[in-house]
């Protein structure tokens, strides 16, 4: 199970970030997580909060925004969402498609005291 | 209460040294192959096979082997005289652009046009972990699901071919060599597709040939070594 570490990754970029803003407390992180990704977002909860369990980041909350995976056709430049990962467009079935959302696994904030 | 914006990829530590393998084996011209599967689907056994003729075609090329321990695959493809280093990931699940990274002076110093990465075996993990490949190379079995693509949609979207492994055994399975073509160029459109059996040696040819092109293209000349 790779979101051991993925957790581990995170951590690593929090405590970094955390040093240079000189903040102590950690409450809650906010990660992006695309439909395209190998992660599991509840492997990965369970596993972030397995890493800070007794440490001094215990008790921080993790919020995980699941990304669908979108993108644009090249053809007929239609937007539109995945239907199970292929890549079709809905309207013209043109297969030239551009991903717009969806392959993110992204650290997007903290908040801390 | 500080709210923090980091807004930075969970892996950026990862692309950057996958950034940097990727830099050096471009500025020494070594083609890079990232061999991806579930075990057994015959990663090692391809590579014995592909040996005589990319010896033949490049004269010298490399091997990469990633396994969870033990050293077993690195024996046999040293045995078929081929230069090998392993890398035993121990409880991982997959190498990482570190792990290559540590192996990179060794792959230079192979002074081969190609290196061939064989990943641990696992469809998930190595899908999110750039080593600083040219390209991922997924191997599927018949022995395994045809519907595998539409199962693991991230690692055939992320590779550039697609080798479809074990066609001797097609006819005595469920597996659809065209539903297996189909579902991943569902996924990926692009993707080149390769059927071959290490049993037959059916499309070892065609694999390597396309594989020794694309290592002569970057090279930008052909070898003279014989
Ligand atoms: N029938 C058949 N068996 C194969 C073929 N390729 C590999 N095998 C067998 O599949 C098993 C696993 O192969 P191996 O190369 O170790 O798989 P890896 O884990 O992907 O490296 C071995 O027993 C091989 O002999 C093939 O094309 N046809
Ligand atoms: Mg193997
Ligand atoms: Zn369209």
């Amino acid at each position: 199970m790779h979101e051991m570490g993925i957790a581990k990754s995170l951590l690593e970029i929090i405590k970094r970030e955390m040093k240079k803003s000189k903040v102590k407390r950690l409450k809650k992180v906010r990660v992006k997580i695309g439909e395209l990704t190998a992660v599991e977002p509840e492997a990965l909860r369970f596993c972030f909060e397995a890493s800070i369990k007794d440490t001094d980041l215990d008790g921080a909350r993790l919020e995980i925004e699941d990304v669908p995976l979108t993108g644009k056709c090249h053809d007929c430049r239609t937007r539109f969402r995945f239907h199970h990962f292929v890549s079709l467009c809905p309207v013209c079935g043109g297969k030239k498609i551009e991903k717009l959302t969806g392959t993110e696994l992204d650290l997007v904030s903290i908040e801390a005291v | 209460m500080h709210d923090i914006l980091i807004e930075e990829k969970i892996l950026s530590e990862n692309d950057a040294i996958a950034h940097e393998n990727r830099h050096a084996f471009a500025e020494r011209g070594v083609f890079v192959i990232n061999m991806v599967s579930s075990p057994g689907a015959g990663k090692t056994t391809l590579i014995e096979r592909m040996t005589p003729i990319l010896l033949d075609t490049l004269g010298r090329f490399a091997v990469i082997e990633g396994d969870l321990e033990g050293d077993l695959d690195a024996v046999r493809i040293a045995r078929a005289g081929v230069p090998v280093k392993q890398i035993t990931t121990g409880k991982a699940c997959h190498l990482d652009a570190h792990n290559i990274a540590h192996a990179l002076p060794w792959a230079l110093e192979q002074d081969a046009g190609l290196l061939i990465i064989e990943n641990v075996g696992n469809m998930v993990c190595p899908a999110e972990y750039d080593l600083g490949e040219d390209m991922k190379v997924t191997v599927l079995s018949a022995a395994e699901g045809d519907d595998k693509p539409l199962k693991y949609p991230a690692i055939f979207d992320a590779s550039s071919a697609l080798i479809i492994n074990k066609i001797d055994l097609a006819p005595h399975t469920d597996f659809d060599i065209e539903r297996a073509r189909a579902n991943a160029l569902a996924i990926n459109p692009s993707l080149q597709i390769f059927e071959t059996s290490c049993r037959t040696g059916e499309g070892i040819e065609q694999w390597c040939a396309f594989l020794a092109s694309k290592t002569l293209a970057l090279r930008g000349s052909v070898s003279t070594s014989r």
